[in-house]
């Protein structure tokens, strides 16, 4: 049945489709109404099972863990700081390869600190182990939370997932979701086969044990790299099977009108809908326009990416978060599979978005409009960051009062 | 696409109102999105709400820059430059107002040339709390393409966890700005996105590197939080009845949250309205019962019948 749900509902309504056996959970903005739902359906007998409220995300992200080495389907949300608080357990948990499915929502980090969506937080996690989807809507985070379980319960993969979306843009934003009923959900996934992954009190086992020399500790992380590799041919079949149930296809590269295109937006998350938005725009006026759109990023789809790319022009990366010291984090993991290729687009980066600066449809018809000069000087711009002569007066006002050039209050008076 | 944005305070049933609006869309058979904007929750500041309708999927996401509709529930948020209220707003775009005076005044005062209709305000319950509810009402009939139906199923829906008390009121409300605005029916229309031909190009700068005493997010300068009247997210406000106050010198003081309450040397407290957001902490916390609630439309009334 078609609904209006936000992407935090929508959220919730993948843990209780998948029928989460456990949820440690703990609050934080723009996350938290994902736990309350949950909360309130625990409460109410809809959902069976526990929720457990932990006393930070760090024990939170350990009890999940340590409940799926039980062989449990575990289910657990956080944003931002809280993320970066799970951070050491979010490295050592996808070795210890009981899988479970972790929703963030994206959330800019201090400092200065903030509420609204960019991506630096979920992209810290980057090189944890677990599995990355990235959503663009509503729809896809119901339905990533069922792939992401399929995915990392894969007996080929057996890692966590983590399923990304925005704050504010998502999670406080109600569209048409189109809720598979549960019988259709379970159906495509069916009750965790745990298959060895029994951790009990009474039979205990040694998880993660430490390893001396770096011949153990080499073997020990690449399998995990292998693992993670693995899960892209798994998420080919298991993306099919999705498509062929209920109809929509959630393939690891999305591509908008881009077989045909010349130029190309590059990015992840919401504002991905924006650049929808700009493609048709663009279309209308005559130019080749389209957008390619990585849902997963951990793997890294290389091959799709290639392939979607292959041929085009001119590509601009939309990055909305920024390695301090290097740029646009997208753009650097793009450039080293496009390096070499023959036919490989030219790049351009751009940083926009980040705290949930918005990208105006101006801003995307003027990226285009770059990237067709790129073209014709077979040359980029440099690096860009989104930002006008408007936002920097606003600052110039802001920081005139942080200054304290108005004098201290008791000497107005 | 219908791209309407509703401004309030928190507690006046923005969001709501915009959700009420946004399934009343959807069961009328459109694509929607609907979107609150809060920043950090708090209830009294300014906030907005944003709808989109249309016939086809919806790929806009965020703050509605050019509103085919603005819906004000609370006018004096006009004079609350952070609330941005006519942001965008254009000879096309309408302008829904809940309060007094004519349209025609209200045109004038804001140099509006588009469509302005006045929503009477309806007593001052239905203004603190239902003010979204009326709008999403009015909002609806301005459309013209919702039917009243329509309008009573999407708001059963969203208040169907409050109960059937407040289910009843709000559509009653809803309704009677449905109503109200009936010889408007119809003149909110559909706007088309803008083309990529036509567009002005954004002003980009290269940023400057400055020093980090400057580009760090710190304040130098104390007490800047006193520039923020905070006052104005008021919507009740406390009046002390110094022949009833026992000037026990601590109590409302004390306990109010925001230290909008200092006690003078002869032991008798006295309100920063300037920043009391209007909590009524103090007004159930004082022993002798001395201090009342007092709609603040209704203290500003007298304030300005006062004035001299």
């Amino acid at each position: 049945m078609r609904r209006l749900l936000t992407g935090n509902a929508a959220a919730a309504w993948g843990a209780r489709l998948a029928r989460a056996d456990y949820v440690p959970a703990f609050p934080i903005t723009p996350q938290t109404e994902i736990i309350e739902l949950l909360a309130q359906w625990f409460g109410s007998g809809e959902l069976r099972g526990r929720l457990t409220l932990l006393e930070s995300e760090h024990s939170m992200l350990t009890a999940a863990a340590a409940a799926a080495a039980t062989g449990v389907r575990v289910f657990t949300a956080t944003s931002s700081q809280g993320l970066l608080y799970a951070m050491e357990m979010l490295y050592a948990v996808p070795g210890w390869r009981a899988p479970f499915v972790l929703v963030n929502v994206s959330r800019g980090l201090a400092s200065p600190i903030t509420l609204e969506s960019d991506h630096n937080d979920v992209l810290a996690a980057r090189d944890s182990g677990f599995l990355q989807f990235h959503c663009a809507s509503c729809q896809e985070v119901v339905d990533s939370v069922l792939l992401a379980y399929r995915l990392a319960e894969d007996p080929r993969v057996r890692l966590p997932a983590l399923v990304n979306l925005d704050g504010f843009h998502l999670s406080f934003t109600r569209e048409p979701v189109d809720l598979p009923t549960a019988e259709a959900a379970a159906a495509f996934l069916p009750p965790f086969e745990s298959q060895g992954i029994e951790f009990r009190a009474g039979r205990p086992v040694s998880q993660a044990v430490a390893v001396l020399g770096g011949s153990a500790y080499s073997y020990f992380r690449y399998e995990t790299h292998l693992a993670a590799e693995q899960a892209l041919q798994a998420h080919g079949a298991i993306a099919a099977e999705f498509a062929q149930r209920f109809g929509r296809r959630h393939d690891a590269v999305e591509r908008y009108r881009s077989d045909d295109a010349e130029i190309a937006f590059f990015m992840i998350g919401a504002f991905a809908t924006k650049a929808m938005d700009a493609v048709d725009r663009l279309r209308e006026a005559g130019i080749a326009a389209g957008l390619v759109r990585p849902r997963l990023l951990r793997p890294y789809p290389a091959a799709a990416l290639q392939r979607a790319l292959a041929g085009k022009r001119a590509v601009a990366v939309i990055d909305q978060n920024l390695s301090v010291g290097k740029g646009g984090v997208l753009h650097g993991e793009l450039a080293s599979v496009l390096y070499g290729q023959p036919d490989a687009p030219l790049l351009a980066s751009y940083i926009g978005g980040l705290g949930g600066r918005d990208i105006s449809a101006g801003e995307f018809f003027q990226i285009a409009r770059e990237l067709q000069d790129a073209v014709l000087a077979r040359r980029v711009p440099p690096p860009r960051l989104l930002y006008t002569a408007g936002e920097l007066r606003q600052m110039r006002n802001l920081q005139a009062i942080a200054a304290g050039e108005r004098g201290m209050p008791e000497a107005r008076a | 696409m219908y791209r309407i944005r509703l401004h309030g305070r928190g507690g006046q049933g923005i969001k709501t109102g915009s959700r009420i609006l946004g399934s009343a869309f959807f069961g009328a058979g459109f694509e929607v999105q609907d979107a609150p904007v809060y920043g950090a929750e708090r209830r009294g500041a300014a906030m907005s709400a944003h709808v989109r309708a249309a016939r086809t999927p919806i790929r806009e996401r965020g703050v509605i820059t050019r509103p085919d509709l603005v819906a004000l529930v609370d006018e004096t948020l006009l004079q609350v430059p952070a609330a941005n209220v006519l942001l965008g707003v254009d000879a096309a775009s309408v302008l829904l107002l809940q309060g007094n005076g004519d349209a025609e005044t209200w045109r004038a005062r804001l140099a509006l040339s588009g469509t302005v209709v006045v929503l009477p305000a309806a007593g001052e319950r239905a203004e603190a709390e239902l003010g979204g509810a009326r709008c999403a009402g009015a909002a609806a009939r301005l459309a013209g393409v919702i039917s009243r139906p329509q309008l009573i199923a999407a708001i059963a829906q969203e208040l169907a966890s409050l109960g059937p008390v407040a289910t009843a009121t709000t559509t009653a409300q809803a309704l009677a700005a449905y109503d109200a605005v009936a010889p408007h029916a119809g003149v909110l229309r559909e706007s088309r996105p803008a083309a990529a031909t036509a567009f002005a190009a954004p002003e980009w700068i290269d940023l400057p590197l400055e020093s980090a005493r400057v580009a760090a997010p710190a304040i130098f300068a104390a007490a800047t939080s006193v520039e923020v009247r905070t006052g104005l997210w008021r919507t009740m406000r406390p009046e002390i009845d110094y022949a009833r106050c026992n000037r026990c010198a601590w109590i409302c003081s004390t306990l109010c949250p925001d230290s909008a309450i200092r006690v003078r040397a002869d032991r008798s407290p006295e309100i920063d309205l300037e920043h009391c957001k209007g909590c009524m902490i103090c007004v159930s916390v004082c022993p002798p019962q001395a201090i009342r609630a007092l709609p603040e439309r209704a203290a500003r009334a007298r304030e300005l019948a006062a004035a001299p």
